[in-house]
């Protein structure tokens, strides 16, 4: 192995079931029921599980996210802007920390 | 800038027992007869002739990138008179409900609208495969008042709501100019409920991945449609993109061939194969041979022996129970909700 990720790994992901069958399958069914339509689309869930791909920063789950979110009909430009959206809460969230920063210089200083 | 065809191009691809070796030599999972079989189909065999698909040439006023027929302004190939007279000849005959025409862009033919007249005075259902943006060309402005003159259903290709998408697939301007035309059939009653002027969308996808839930898609087109441009349909088929001429050159040159293969083989419906198109339609080519479905057309890949091989030679009860030629293209309309010139088969 010359990489920690490789995308050929992804068909993998399954083995993960190797040593933990049944909490596999617990995931498994849990995660398939996450994703089937309710009160969101598929289309939307998928759009969700992209942005949220980028915020972990998970390129196994970009790969599988961008070809679901295409084949559920999202265009580039939407899938585009829901990159945006998790771009802008992670530059938010360290933004946002910037207020702790204030009080401690606050209390920090004369 | 226009596309090249694969032919005008001079692509090895333009060769169809060349990309029937592409297809052969992929190291898929198992044989489409093989997985056919797995389904109840061995082998996978025609049951009675429902549809009249005739192919009236291959010239097309457009050139798309995903083009299985590798159709352009480029080509000359079209019906002669006489192949187009035995199609009018055995739907008489046969009693076959539905005449599909398709090319290329088959209003092209300079007797498409004969065509059209004479299979509506037999009292078939006809459908119309346009591109839409024929009815932009001048000469062509009046199609859409003759379409609906003759009740013909319009089957009309728009792969994408995003015009940048439809545009990289279809050609610059494409998409601007495909609304247009759908405000002018709108305008006329196609795909206004209650007129019974029917206006079909097929959306292809637009890059090596598989089409979503037809019906999922289909809400979400008529609302956005409605919403940016005021267009009303009625229904979306979801087309899967079969590796074949321009898509299959595609598929190599973006090194998505073997993923995209053995995605479509994975992802087989045994669910799929009773509905397959190809065991009620017979397709006819330019030159007037036969053929089990379009796909297989431009893969030339003929009806298998012992059946009629060309339309002068056809009758409807010896194409019934004929074994259908198969191939790994196939695993293209049994992929995941299966696909069809008329959308999801499962």
């Amino acid at each position: 192995m010359d990489t920690y990720y490789h995308p050929k790994d992804l068909a993998k992901f399954g083995e993960m079931g190797t040593e933990a069958p049944e909490l596999w399958k617990a995931f498994s069914a849990w995660y398939n029921a996450v994703f089937k339509e309710g009160a969101l689309t598929e289309r939307e869930k998928a759009l969700i599980a992209l942005a949220v791909s980028h915020a972990v920063q998970c390129p196994y789950c970009i790969d599988a996210y961008t070809t679901a979110s295409l084949e559920k009909g999202s265009t580039p430009e939407q899938m585009t802007e829901a990159v945006h959206v998790a771009a802008a809460i992670k530059g938010g969230a360290a933004l946002v920390h910037g207020v702790q920063m204030r009080h401690h210089i606050d209390k920090l200083s004369m | 800038m226009a596309l090249l065809t694969l032919a005008n191009s001079r692509s090895p691809l333009a060769d169809a027992a060349t990309q029937r070796a592409t297809l052969a030599a992929l190291p898929l999972s198992r044989s489409f007869a093989e997985a056919a079989a797995s389904a109840g189909h061995a082998p996978l065999r025609a049951a009675r002739v429902e549809v009249l698909q005739i192919n009236l040439g291959k010239r097309c006023n457009q050139a798309c990138r995903h083009c299985h027929v590798d159709a352009g302004p480029d080509r000359p190939e079209v019906m002669p008179a006489a192949v187009l007279e035995a199609c009018l000849t055995f739907l008489d005959a046969s009693g076959v409900p539905v005449l599909d025409v398709t090319g290329g862009a088959p209003e092209l033919h300079p007797a498409f609208r004969e065509t059209v007249v004479r299979a509506r005075e037999m009292g078939r259902h006809v459908i119309d495969r346009c591109n839409l943006t024929i009815t932009r060309l001048p000469a062509y402005a009046d199609l859409p008042e003759f379409l609906a003159s003759h009740q013909v259903e319009v089957t009309a290709s728009l792969p994408s709501v995003s015009a940048r998408q439809t545009d990289t697939q279809r050609g610059d301007g494409v998409f601007d100019d495909s609304i247009a035309a759908l405000k002018r059939f709108n305008e006329l009653g196609y795909g206004v409920e209650g007129s019974g002027l029917l206006l079909n969308l097929v959306t292809n996808p637009v890059g090596a991945f598989l089409p979503g839930s037809q019906a999922a898609l289909e809400a979400d087109w008529k609302r956005e449609l409605a919403r940016r441009h005021g267009v009303v349909f009625n229904q979306l088929f979801t087309i899967t993109n079969m590796p074949i001429s321009r898509y299959l050159e595609f598929l190599i040159n973006s090194g998505n061939l073997e993923s995209y293969m053995a995605r479509l083989t994975s992802a087989f419906n045994p669910a799929t194969v009773d509905g397959l198109m190809c065991r009620t339609t017979l397709s006819v080519g330019w030159d007037g041979t036969l053929f089990d479905c379009d796909f297989n057309q431009m893969l030339e890949l003929g009806t298998t022996a012992g059946a009629p091989r060309t339309i002068f030679e056809v009758n409807a009860a010896a194409l019934e129970g004929r074994p259908i030629a198969v191939g790994p293209h196939c695993f293209g309309c049994t992929a995941g909700a299966g696909s069809s010139c008329g959308g999801t088969v499962a």
